[in-house]
């Protein structure tokens, strides 16, 4: 591990190769909203809201901090009017996502976001942040939760067969949840049995 | 209704040495071999190859390419893409669903046939087309479909 130096907002910060901008900005004092980010797992990069500038080579443009390797020299600004807009886009997309979650409230009134802005007639309140399925994955083994279906379709489902073993004596991912609508969702989100004789699935 | 396709599960597996990286291939050929995958197949997969079943079952509802429902002996596709759809491919997606008898991502009562839409077959010149078991057709008349609807 060889040390390495960039900049944040100006100021020379002295990190450790391999870490990522955000946690050299956490470590420098700097403070960066995160949903998905917890120091235990793996970063994802799934709600964008730790969104940075950084400069290379004389261009600047927008990353996720948590996932984004400190370099050395590099520039990052954590809050230029470019960030503070694409953050802004990603918190109204959020809300119409799950409305009135307090964390979300917050961050939009530092921004000063339309809590209405767009409107989701299918807010089911989960913002697909997968730390409960990393957290169930990563940290207890037992992998009794996942995403299923893609794009639109995306969802956070618990597996019957392992759920029903597991999740009673854990249930640890439940507090976890930036949105807190993951306990519900147990009672609900369940993969579906596809196990019926074939013609049960014929519509007339 | 036509046989089940049966598929010995422990000869496939056992071709791919529980290779973690070959997830995608091993659950392609057994789409390929029987047309779907049960709950039976995933779970087989992800003891073989050592993936938590959560993992194995968000590959298999991630790509368009498996069906976690038995597909019919026939799998047809009707194109709804822009070049299809200005030559009236709706159209011709009805006259399929009056002839097959069966709707848009369904499979028929005797498991013979399945009808899916996609968005491009790669032959606009050609639309409105439908594609059946690997096979074009351009402008298909009501007696063409008619004739394969009653092939076996």
């Amino acid at each position: 591990m060889s040390e390495i130096t960039l900049t944040i907002n100006g100021q020379e910060v002295v990190a450790q190769e391999g870490q990522t901008v955000l946690e050299v900005a956490k470590a420098a004092g700097v403070d960066i909203p995160t949903l998905c980010n917890l120091p235990e797992l793996v970063p994802s990069g799934a709600c964008r809201l730790c969104t940075v500038e950084i400069e290379e080579r004389g261009r600047k443009r927008l990353v996720a901090s948590c996932v984004y390797p400190a370099e050395q020299g590099l520039k990052v600004e954590t809050e230029t009017p470019q960030v503070a807009s694409g953050r802004r886009l990603v918190l109204e997309l959020l809300m119409a996502r799950a409305p009135g979650v307090k964390q979300l409230t917050e961050y939009g009134i530092r921004y000063g976001v339309d809590p209405r802005k767009f409107d989701d007639t299918d807010a089911d309140m989960c913002i697909l942040c997968g730390i409960c399925v990393r957290y169930c994955a990563e940290v207890k083994g037992l992998n009794a939760i996942g995403f299923v279906g893609r794009g639109v379709d995306r969802e956070v489902m618990f597996i019957p067969e392992i759920a029903a073993k597991e999740c009673a004596d854990c249930s640890e991912c439940f507090r976890l949840c930036p949105t807190g609508v993951l306990p519900s969702n147990y009672g609900i989100n369940r993969v579906p049995h596809f196990d019926f004789p074939p013609n049960s699935f014929c519509k007339p | 209704m036509s046989e089940q396709t049966t598929v010995d599960m422990a000869e496939l597996l056992g071709r791919y040495g529980g290779d973690k990286s070959q997830l995608i291939q091993v659950l392609l050929e057994i789409q390929r071999r029987k047309r779907w995958l049960s709950a039976e197949d995933l779970e087989a997969v992800s003891t073989s190859l050592g993936i938590p079943y959560t993992q194995v079952y968000h590959v298999a509802t991630f790509y368009k390419a498996f069906s976690l429902v038995p597909k019919g002996k026939h799998s047809i596709s009707v194109c709804l893409g822009t070049a299809c759809q200005v030559r009236n491919a709706p159209r011709l997606l009805d006259r399929i669903v009056d002839i097959f008898g069966v709707k848009p991502g369904d499979t028929s009562q005797d498991m013979q046939f399945s009808l899916d839409t996609v968005n491009c077959l790669g032959c606009c010149a050609l639309g409105p087309v439908m594609m059946m078991d690997g096979q074009y057709y351009s402008k298909p008349t009501n007696e063409e479909l008619e004739r394969l609807a009653s092939a076996e």
